[in-house]
């Protein structure tokens, strides 16, 4: 397992594979592995070096001169290989352009903004949990974890009501593109054309209906922020990013409070800590595992010395259980100080679609406590299967009303 | 190591040991202070870490970048001229002593 290579003196090398079906089916003892050889290793796999502590996530996370952005945050180096897609305006840029673009998306999605559309976000959950409560039996994934966002994101980003279908599969395509040239990946991105044409077209100025988060993108062209060309292109990254996410997130919140009854029961009696509850499953579950970084210059990471042009792989979950972070790392405790999880990210690609996420968590989860007693698991649990997202395909269960 | 105290909306006062280099906001969560939120863990996204400063320490502050001051306009309590977001107030030695009132919320 462990033997010094020519990738750097000391660095663990580990023959472990992060993006195969044995380790998506259970990856904590891996993730322990990761953490416990040390600071630094390297996968003879893929060929890259990886972190897994939470000192060394949030570092590489907070230096983005060194650990760039521009040359992808997959596996897939666009110095030298073609990206897949045209690169993303934002998660795969560095300063100086990343900053202008990310001050259009920050504001298009500021906490003014959130203010704004709570009252909104907040009647579809009640609405949501009416529907569910007349059927008491249901797939909490289907008609709970994805009806839910997609019953209030499209709309918010103005979206037409044709081809929304395509929304989740696009994302899928996207999250498993940053993973290696595996089958998931490739797969993905045979199947992707027409769910490329159908992001593509929608992005466009005219397919987006006014006073949407899409809009509000296009109107930062006549203020001069952006072109007229990037404004699509950054409409895409919420097309992106902004759905499959909070779908496994709130998938990743209702399954934790279904398997641990009594944070259920803490949650009811305190409708406050719904927030934090939604919160600690991005911590707990970490819908987004993992991401890559691509080093600029040679650099030294906790004693191991990285070269250039080397890809460093981020691991977003196993820094959320470390224990030389966190207390009990392994229990979901809703009333955790949760602040400094990396499930967000850290430093400046922190999710610019954050608030969006805690404002559809906490609407969620308070209108569910609020009228249901009893959330009971009733089948077996089928996990979704993605190089970058870890989530369920199904969770079938059955609510006893409050 | 200077110290500094966070006044609750109740009144109820906590000093806090600030440790080399952090921010008032790094000193409140490891103290486990409550009515500071910091969901974004310091990186000027949330807006959870809102204080209002004594008047009298005001100008000690380092000054306020724009995207601080972009998402104070969108805290859960009330602007006000002393606002500031607690994770971008790194406490130095002229700043010992520096008092804080907390709002009523943060979200
Ligand atoms: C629970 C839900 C979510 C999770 C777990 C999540 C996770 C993340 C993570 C880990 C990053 C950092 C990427 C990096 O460092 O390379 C990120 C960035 C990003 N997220 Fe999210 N996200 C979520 C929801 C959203 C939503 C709702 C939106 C849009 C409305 C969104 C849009 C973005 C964008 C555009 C970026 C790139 C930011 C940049 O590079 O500056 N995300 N997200
Ligand atoms: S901790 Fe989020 S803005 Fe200060």
């Amino acid at each position: 397992m462990t033997v010094s290579g020519p990738a750097g003196s000391g660095i663990p090398h580990l023959d472990v594979d992060p993006f195969d079906m044995k380790f998506f089916a259970d990856p904590y003892p891996t993730h322990e592995l990761l953490r416990e050889a040390g600071p630094v290793v390297y996968l003879d796999r893929w060929n890259v070096y990886a972190v897994a502590r939470y000192a060394e996530v949030h570092a590489v996370l907070n230096d983005p001169a060194t650990f760039c952005s521009s040359r992808g945050v997959g596996l897939s180096d666009f110095k030298k290989e073609t990206p897949w897609r045209p690169p993303s305006l934002i998660l795969e840029a560095d300063p100086p352009a990343h900053t202008r673009t990310r001050a259009v998306l920050s504001k298009v999605l500021s906490p003014t903004v959130m203010k704004q559309v709570r009252d909104r976000f907040a009647a579809a959950a009640e609405a949501r949990v009416d529907a569910l409560l007349e059927t008491r039996s249901f797939d909490a994934i289907t008609d709970l974890a994805e009806a839910y966002p997609l019953s209030i994101f499209p709309d918010a980003l103005g979206l037409k009501p044709e081809g929304r279908e395509h929304l989740i599969p696009y994302a899928s395509v996207v999250f498993n593109a940053f993973g290696p040239p595996n089958q998931l990946r490739q797969e993905a991105i045979e199947r992707s054309a027409p769910h490329q044409a159908y992001v593509t077209e929608q992005c466009q100025r005219e397919n987006l209906a006014p006073g949407g988060f899409g809009a509000c993108i296009h109107a930062q062209v006549d203020e001069g922020a952006i072109t007229a060309t990037e404004a699509p292109l950054l409409v895409r990254s919420l097309l992106s990013a902004g759905l499959d996410t909070t779908v496994n997130g709130i998938a990743a919140a209702v399954y934790c409070l279904a398997r641990f009854p009594d944070q259920w029961q803490r949650l009811r009696q305190d409708l406050t800590l719904a927030r934090g509850a939604f919160e600690e499953a991005v911590r707990f579950e970490s819908p987004v595992q993992t991401f890559f970084r691509t080093t600029s210059r040679e650099v030294e990471l906790s004693g191991a010395r990285i070269g250039e042009g080397e890809k460093v792989l981020m691991f977003l979950a196993a820094a959320n259980r470390d224990p030389r972070r966190w207390d009990k790392p392994d229990s979901y405790d809703i009333t955790r100080r949760t602040s400094g999880h990396v499930g967000f990210g850290s430093g400046i690609h922190m999710c610019v679609g954050q608030l969006v996420a805690r404002l559809e968590g906490e609407v969620m989860l308070t209108a569910l406590a609020r009228r249901i007693e009893k959330i009971e698991i009733t089948g077996e649990p089928k996990r979704r299967f993605n190089n970058t997202l870890r989530g369920l395909d199904s969770l079938p269960v059955t609510i006893t009303p409050a | 190591m200077p110290a500094i105290t966070f006044i609750h909306p109740d009144g109820k006062s906590d000093r806090v040991e600030t440790g080399d280099g952090e921010s008032a906001m790094q000193a409140a969560t490891r103290h486990g202070l409550d009515g500071i939120l910091a969901e974004c863990g310091g990186n000027a996204m949330c807006a959870t870490c809102h204080v209002y400063v004594d008047d009298g320490s005001l100008a000690l502050l380092p000054a306020m970048a724009d995207d601080e001051d972009a998402l104070l306009d969108g805290t859960a309590s009330e602007r006000r001229p002393n606002s500031r977001l607690s994770c971008q107030i790194k406490i130095t030695p002229a700043l010992d002593g520096l008092v804080l009132r907390l709002p009523e919320r943060q979200v």
